[in-house]
């Protein structure tokens, strides 16, 4: 099981937080903080694999994480998950990503954090890989932002 | 995929804007405190048409930090509209903001209900999702049965959601496994891969969960195994293929039931038998996607009942993996080293060298594996060599390791010490290295073990010596010291020594020493304990009356200390000096050895393989650990206390 994904640039700030299992808010922003703590820490020629966090879920946990220029995508994964699957999951994410966004960048999930959210959700469901076929995601999510687009134009924006 | 798609929402973005322009902390909380003043007076509104915005500026925030709770009841209102924007705006806030212990998640149960039979199917996918991800066990149980539904009679888009959905409400209630099981089965006929994948999870969970469900999924392994076939053999799938392989993720999941389904069976495991051969033989292994591909096969061959042939084809494997200069690699395969060391021993043997070359990596998650690893291989036959390595390692380790290798290196030492003298040097060696991060069972247990090798006590008590002598800093080590240089003062004092080089030491140096220890600030109070304890067992074997006194002034000085321990003993030992001098002799004689099998004795504590000596077996369960101080010293002096 998947139990967070946290994506954050390189000096901690969040840019998308997705928990899967449910923490206090206090002890999210505590979560976000110690995974930074620990990623920014590695070299970049080391492993993708982490040990070690304590706040989330104790011993069986571990965090798989990939930096793309200023971002880091960390997953924090259960025994259950195949290591080297999710490190190739986050490929996927990302280059589903930069199919939605066109050469997606931090600015893109700063400024549609929504939207990759609902991306997503196409992807992870309740902690659970849904869909890796990178095609689909993105016609499904498209097909939802022309829905929502046209519900949208019948409404004046503030 | 064209940006136009894309619709910017442009209060949520003006607001983002304005967040980022702060330029300090305290800004930023005064934009983001207005901000959420105007949204709550937003919320209060009756419907403008922008709602849905409001909602995600408030995400926003949440994810900075922020509190939103205020929003809780506006996802509730935004998920019971009927227009989509709002529905899916409001549904992520529910999963971001509410969780099933709150009053408001209750409200959003019927609007799950009615979304998830709603004409358009993204509806019902948000109900699903929302469902998978915080459905309580009520919400479960009320709904399973249109879940069951979903899994059988709708499109691909639905099932796969309904199949992870199903997956999260047996999660909840373990009994709905029975209502989702014939489901499960028939949907392993679906050629959507997403659907597969689904079905694939929720078998696998439906297996985990109970015993009798696994045993009716194994008719399932050639239908497993032709799936796999036609992942494996047939011709280029692009829209699965993730460089070269065709969907790796499908693959990964088939081959982990697989596993579970083969396991101890052998019926099974021979029924797929061939197909993991063949995904061996065949895979890519230069890119990623197909590492995890092997690395799923090989966990499973060597999981399965599987023929010895295939078996050490898979070992091979793992050892090509540690040698992979890819570090991901390389700590893959030594987790799944690790999960075999037990069952297939010499095999992994075979790579120690390369393991205790791990040790050395700068990486420290490989280090860490590595030590794990490293620990499980040492044998009689190689704990010389191995122990040199460890010991090694300890020196230069991250502190986050420290304690682990320490207390594995006692484990492997108790196990297999070649001889007494190693045993106890191999402990000193780790107190000198890392005292400060042993168990506190570990200075009862050395003494113990002290006690036991009596040809020793001169060479033991000799090394105690000169290791307090340069460092007092760890507190494990001065306090086992103290212990034998009251206990085996007189050796000390002789002089001479077997195993080790003659010094001289004079009654002054011993008596300096532990006044060292109880003055310095970096002794616990229970290392002042042990350190006064061994001044006052110096009386019998020192003959001079300077000394003498030297010592009842010593000691006579903790008789107002503010511990209220050391005070009693001080107290105590004063006693002895005055009233009853005529048994000071017979109370601090030597103590006799300790016996391994004493009551209240505990073994150090052990990670991982259980110790096969008599001690573990004849301690109870529920039996307190040893107290930081010797309790047989204690004991015997407030026993002469009460005369």
């Amino acid at each position: 099981m998947i139990k967070a994904i946290l994506i954050f640039n390189n000096h901690g700030k969040p840019r998308l937080i997705r928990f899967y299992q449910y923490f206090a808010e206090d002890m999210q922003q505590q979560i976000i903080r110690e995974t930074f703590h620990l990623v920014s820490k590695r070299d970049d020629n080391v492993c993708n694999f982490l040990e070690g966090g304590s706040l989330i879920g104790g011993s069986d946990y571990k965090l798989i994480y990939r930096h793309y220029a200023t971002l880091y995508f960390v997953f924090c994964v259960d025994s259950s998950e195949s290591e080297l699957g999710i490190l190739d999951l986050i490929q996927v994410f990302v280059e589903t990503l930069d199919k939605c966004f066109e050469n997606v960048c931090e600015l893109d999930l700063i400024f549609h954090m929504d939207k990759v959210h609902y991306i997503l959700q196409e992807v992870v469901m309740g902690g659970m890989v849904l869909e890796t076929n990178m095609n689909e995601i993105v016609a499904q999510v498209e097909v939802q932002n022309r829905m929502e687009k046209s519900e949208v134009s019948l409404f004046l924006d503030r | 995929m064209h940006h136009t798609a894309m619709s910017p929402s442009v209060p949520l973005q003006e607001m983002i804007r304005a967040i980022r322009s702060a330029r300090t902390q305290c800004e930023e909380r005064g934009v983001i405190q207005r901000e959420c003043a105007a949204i709550r007076a937003q919320f209060r509104q009756s419907d403008n048409g922008g709602r849905s915005h409001n909602l995600a500026k408030l995400l926003y925030v949440h994810m900075l930090g922020y509190p939103a709770h205020f929003g809780q009841m506006e996802c509730v209102r935004m998920i019971a509209s009927p227009r989509y924007s709002e529905k899916r705006v409001g549904y992520l806030g529910a999963m971001m903001l509410l969780d099933e212990k709150q009053d408001a998640s209750l409200l959003i149960t019927n609007s799950i209900k009615n979304d998830l039979s709603h004409s358009n199917q993204y509806v019902q996918s948000l109900a699903l999702c929302t469902l998978a991800c915080m459905g309580s066990a009520e919400m479960c149980r009320d709904l399973a049965p249109e879940i069951d539904r979903l899994l059988r009679a709708s499109n691909s888009y639905i099932k796969k959601k309904a199949a992870l959905c199903a997956v999260h409400i047996v999660r909840k209630v373990h009994d709905l496994g029975e209502l989702f099981t014939p489901a499960a089965r028939s949907l392993l006929a679906e050629k959507n891969h997403g659907v597969l994948h689904g079905a694939v999870v929720l078998i696998t969970e439906l297996c985990e969960r109970n015993q009798e469900t696994l045993e009716r999924f194994r008719k399932t392994v050639p239908d497993l195994v032709q799936i796999m076939k036609g992942l494996v053999i047939s011709g280029y799938s692009p829209e699965h293929d993730v460089a070269g392989i065709s969907d790796p993720f499908l693959q990964v999941r088939i081959l982990r039931l697989l596993r579970i389904l083969g396991r101890n069976n052998e019926g099974a495991s021979d029924a797929m038998n061939d197909l993991l051969a063949q995904v061996a033989t065949n895979t890519d292994s230069t890119k990623t996607v197909g590492n995890a591909v092997l690395y799923e096969t090989v966990l499973t061959v060597l999981h399965i009942k599987s023929e010895s042939g295939l078996r050490v084809l898979a070992v091979n494997i793992l050892g090509r993996f540690l040698l992979n200069n890819d570090r991901n690699i390389r700590y893959i395969a030594m987790i799944s080293l690790q999960k075999i060391v037990g069952t297939d021993h010499n095999a992994v043997q075979r790579h120690r060298g390369t393991i205790v070359d791990c040790l050395k990596d700068q990486d420290a998650s490989v280090k860490r594996r590595a030590l794990d690893l490293s620990l499980a291989l040492v044998s009689a036959s190689n704990v010389r060599s191995m122990m040199k390595e460890l010991l090694l390692f300890l020196s230069s380790c991250p502190p986050e390791l420290r304690a682990q290798a320490a207390s594995g290196i006692f484990n492997a030492a108790e196990r297999y010490a070649p001889s007494q003298r190693w045993h106890i040097d191999t402990i000193l060696h780790v107190l000198t290295t890392a005292g400060g991060d042993v168990r506190d069972e570990t200075v009862p247990n050395l003494i113990q073990l002290i006690t036991n090798a009596s040809e020793l006590h001169c060479y033991t008590v000799h090394k105690l010596y000169r290791a307090l002598l340069t460092d007092i800093s760890q507190q494990s080590l001065v306090q086992v010291a103290c212990w034998c240089i009251g206990e085996y003062g007189d050796l000390l004092l002789r002089g001479e020594c077997q195993e080790t080089e003659p010094v001289q030491v004079t009654e002054d140096d011993v008596l300096d020493a532990l006044e060292t220890v109880l003055q310095s600030h970096m002794s616990s109070p229970a290392t002042r304990g042990f350190a006064l304890t061994a001044t006052m067992k110096l009386r019998t074997p020192l003959s001079l009356t300077a000394n003498t006194d030297r010592i009842q002034s010593i000691v006579s000085i903790y008789g107002s200390c503010i511990d209220v321990e050391l005070q009693q003993r001080a107290v105590e030992y004063n006693a002895l000096f005055r009233k009853y001098d005529h048994m000071r002799a017979a109370v601090l004689e030597r103590m006799p050895v300790i016996e391994k099998n004493s009551p209240g004795h505990t073994n150090g504590e052990s990670t991982g393989e259980p110790i096969k000596d008599i001690q573990t077996l004849k301690v109870k369960q529920g039996e307190p650990l040893l107290p930081q101080q010797p309790a047989n010293q204690v004991l015997t002096l407030t026993q002469m206390h009460v005369v």
